[in-house]
């Protein structure tokens, strides 16, 4: 498990509107997990510098947290914040589909 | 089966009747496919699977519901008196619902199921699970876009499954054309199970079949299934053979008479008999003198009544002098007693065997077996009864049947066409004439034994069923008061012919009499003649010798010469 904040020391003001928090859960280091990893690092830096931090979960490592979550689908990136929890499925490599699904982008 | 030959290794289910029509239970270590249309029982099945494991063969379980919560699971249940919540805390079974919303999830690429593959994995050993069921996976496809990558998943999950060495049960939806909506038959197909809820003729019912097991015979019939406060019951029948133990004792019907029309002793232990007739013939009377006399020897009877109330039938019994009440008192008598139209038919014969099973009676009472019509067709209604009279002679126990023949059929048709399955038939019909309707019964068949092959007119007393002769003679087969007037008829025809023979005898000693009269008065007549006649010839003589010594007094009076006088006078 490893906690990855994007740009350490550059934490926003608890009062901004949008921090951003995502949950990334793999299992294992499998091409489609670092892929997706790449891939998440890459729009956040795009879109969200500064006011986001990711988490990654290796449910190889603690299989009992992908209950809670209700994790099926490998690789699959939770936003946890802000409200109401998202769940984007797959290696993240269509970034529109990902804009859309953080609500990043409107919905069609 | 030859205990030698290499069985493919079987996980009893622990469900009733299931095991035996799998021989064993399902293949152990391989996937097993229920599949159904909705409310067939597939989730409760596959629940039961788990519950019995761990409550009876000791494999702890994990239940993966994708429909309904933990928390419903267990409600749901609860009803079957399976306690999920404890068997959670005991560790025996681990419960995981997945929850998809479609709505929530944005497919971005190639993903896998691997998180499903971790919490599955995780959950088998946390408990040490024997034991899994995926209830109903299906949905996936409904909650995660890319069938494809889903397909491949699967297998590889069955694959996964194998591996692990678990056994599992699969349920999915029935899809129109195949097994299941995805095909799932392709990928689980080392058991498949069929479940099936149909309503016939408005009375629904369940049925279960195995529609393949590799490498195991099975039963390949639809066998009906009965959910219940017990859970599920399969009916574990027709895998009976024709192999039963068969017993040479004798049981009394009750009824001196019938006993020895029946070559003395009454009908085998453990076999079927059947009483037919039409309505008012006194077929229940005959079943209650059989559970009686059955009583009154310390047996248990189970009586089925499908048309009366218990109370009904023991005032009935007790007004023809049949003390059931007695009985029943003793727990020697146990009533069961329920509308046929009341559930289908084969809810009627799982009820009726588990009752057995708990009451384990020397005999079944079933009054009327017919009544079941009403329930099914007659092709169901004879299945039926084959697997009850099977069921009954595997246990030995005497199967004792009423039928009510409806006006206008053959008095040897059953409804059920079930004579074949009969060993004693009893066959009792009404005769009418003079203004009055008899009962007369007669054995139609009775196997294994020289039953008598005389009709016996039948009587309701108030001391019970009495069976009597019949008149049989010149004027046909008479009975009731036909006959007692036959009979009186003939009693004064018998005096009449008496007195023709006293009157006769006494013409004859008159005759005598007057004959020896006139031997007696021909006797004096001619006594009377000889005795003239004998006079007439005492007199002559009288006379003679007179005249002869007239003339020798003349003689010597004339002095006459002797010598001339004997040469004449000159």
């Amino acid at each position: 498990m490893t906690l990855l904040p994007a740009e350490p020391g550059a934490a926003p003001p608890p009062d901004a509107p949008e921090f951003w928090t995502l949950r990334l859960y793999v299992a294992g280091q499998t091409p489609k997990s670092i892929t997706a990893f790449a891939n998440l690092q890459r729009i956040c830096e795009e879109h969200l510098a500064g006011r986001y931090q990711i988490e990654v979960i290796d449910l190889l490592v603690q299989p009992q947290l992908a209950q809670g979550d209700q994790i099926l689908a490998i690789p699959t990136l939770v936003r946890k914040l802000p409200e109401p929890m998202r769940k984007i499925i797959g290696d993240l490599s269509n970034t529109d589909k990902v804009l859309i699904g953080l609500d990043l982008l409107p919905r069609v | 089966m030859d205990p030698l030959r290499q069985q493919l290794p079987k996980t009893p289910t622990g469900i009733d009747g299931l095991d035996e029509i799998t021989s064993g239970g399902l293949p152990t270590g391989r996937p097993t496919l229920i599949c159904g249309d909705a409310g067939c029982g597939k989730t409760l099945m596959a629940m039961e699977f788990l519950v019995r494991g761990a409550t009876r063969f000791n494999e702890p379980g994990v239940f993966m519901a994708f429909e309904e919560t933990s928390e419903e699971l267990t409600q749901n249940v609860a009803s079957l008196g399976f306690d999920l919540k404890a068997l959670s805390a005991q560790g025996q079974l681990a419960l995981d619902f997945v929850y998809l919303e479609p709505s929530e999830i944005e497919e971005t690429g190639e993903f896998d199921l691997g998180g499903l593959f971790v919490r599955l994995g995780y959950a088998i050993d946390s408990i040490g699970a024997k034991r899994v069921v995926l209830d109903t996976i299906e949905t996936l496809f409904a909650g995660l876009p890319n069938p494809m990558i889903l397909r491949a998943e699967l297998r590889r999950l069955f694959r996964w499954l194998k591996d692990k060495g678990v056994t599992a049960i699969i349920t999915g939806e029935r899809g129109e054309g195949q097994l299941t909506r995805q095909g799932l038959e392709e990928y689980v197909s080392d058991c498949v199970i069929v479940l099936d809820h149909r309503p016939v003729n408005l009375i629904s019912t369940r049925r279960l079949r195995v529609v393949k097991y590799r490498g195991s015979t099975h039963g390949t019939n639809e066998y009906p299934f009965l959910i219940d406060e017990d859970g599920i019951s399969v009916l574990p029948i027709t895998s009976l053979g024709l192999d039963h133990h068969v017993s040479t004792e004798r049981v009394s019907s009750g009824i001196p008479r019938l006993d020895a029309m029946l070559a003395g002793a009454g009908f085998y232990r453990g076999t079927s008999v059947l009483v037919s007739g039409t309505a008012g013939t006194g077929k229940s009377s005959l079943a209650g003198h059989f559970a009686a006399a059955a009583c009154a020897r310390g047996e248990r009877v189970l009586y089925f009544a499908f048309e009366e109330s218990p109370n009904q039938v023991v005032r009935n019994m007790g007004s023809i002098g049949i003390d059931l009440g007695r009985w029943v008192a003793q727990c020697l008598l146990q009533f069961q007693a329920v509308r046929p139209t009341f559930a289908g038919l084969e809810l009627h014969l799982t009820t009726m065997h588990k009752a057995i099973d708990r009451f384990k009676p020397h005999i079944v009472v079933v009054d009327p077996l017919n009544s079941f019509i009403s329930a099914g067709n007659e092709t169901e209604v004879k299945a039926m009864l084959i697997r009850l009279v099977d069921y009954l002679k595997m246990n030995e126990i005497t199967g004792f049947f009423t039928s009510l023949t409806t006006g206008g059929s053959a008095l040897d048709h059953t409804d059920a066409a079930i004579s074949s399955l009969i060993d004693t038939w009893l066959l009792l019909i009404a005769v009418e004439g003079g203004g009055e309707r008899n009962r007369a019964l007669s054995i139609l068949k009775s196997r294994g034994m020289a039953h008598s092959n005389q009709t016996r007119e039948f009587l309701i007393t108030d001391q019970g069923v009495e069976v009597c002769d019949v008149y049989a003679g010149p004027g046909g087969v008479l009975t009731g008061s036909a006959r007692l007037a036959q009979e009186a008829r003939e009693r004064a025809d018998d005096v009449v012919r008496r007195q023709d023979i006293e009157r006769q005898q006494r013409e004859l000693e008159r005759k005598r009499a007057t004959l020896e009269a006139q031997i007696a008065a021909l006797r004096l007549d001619f006594a009377a003649q000889e005795a003239d006649a004998l006079a007439l010839i005492e007199r002559e003589q009288a006379r003679e010798s007179q005249l002869a010594q007239e003339r020798m007094d003349m003689a010597w009076s004339r002095k006459a010469d002797v010598a001339s006088d004997t040469e004449g006078p000159q």
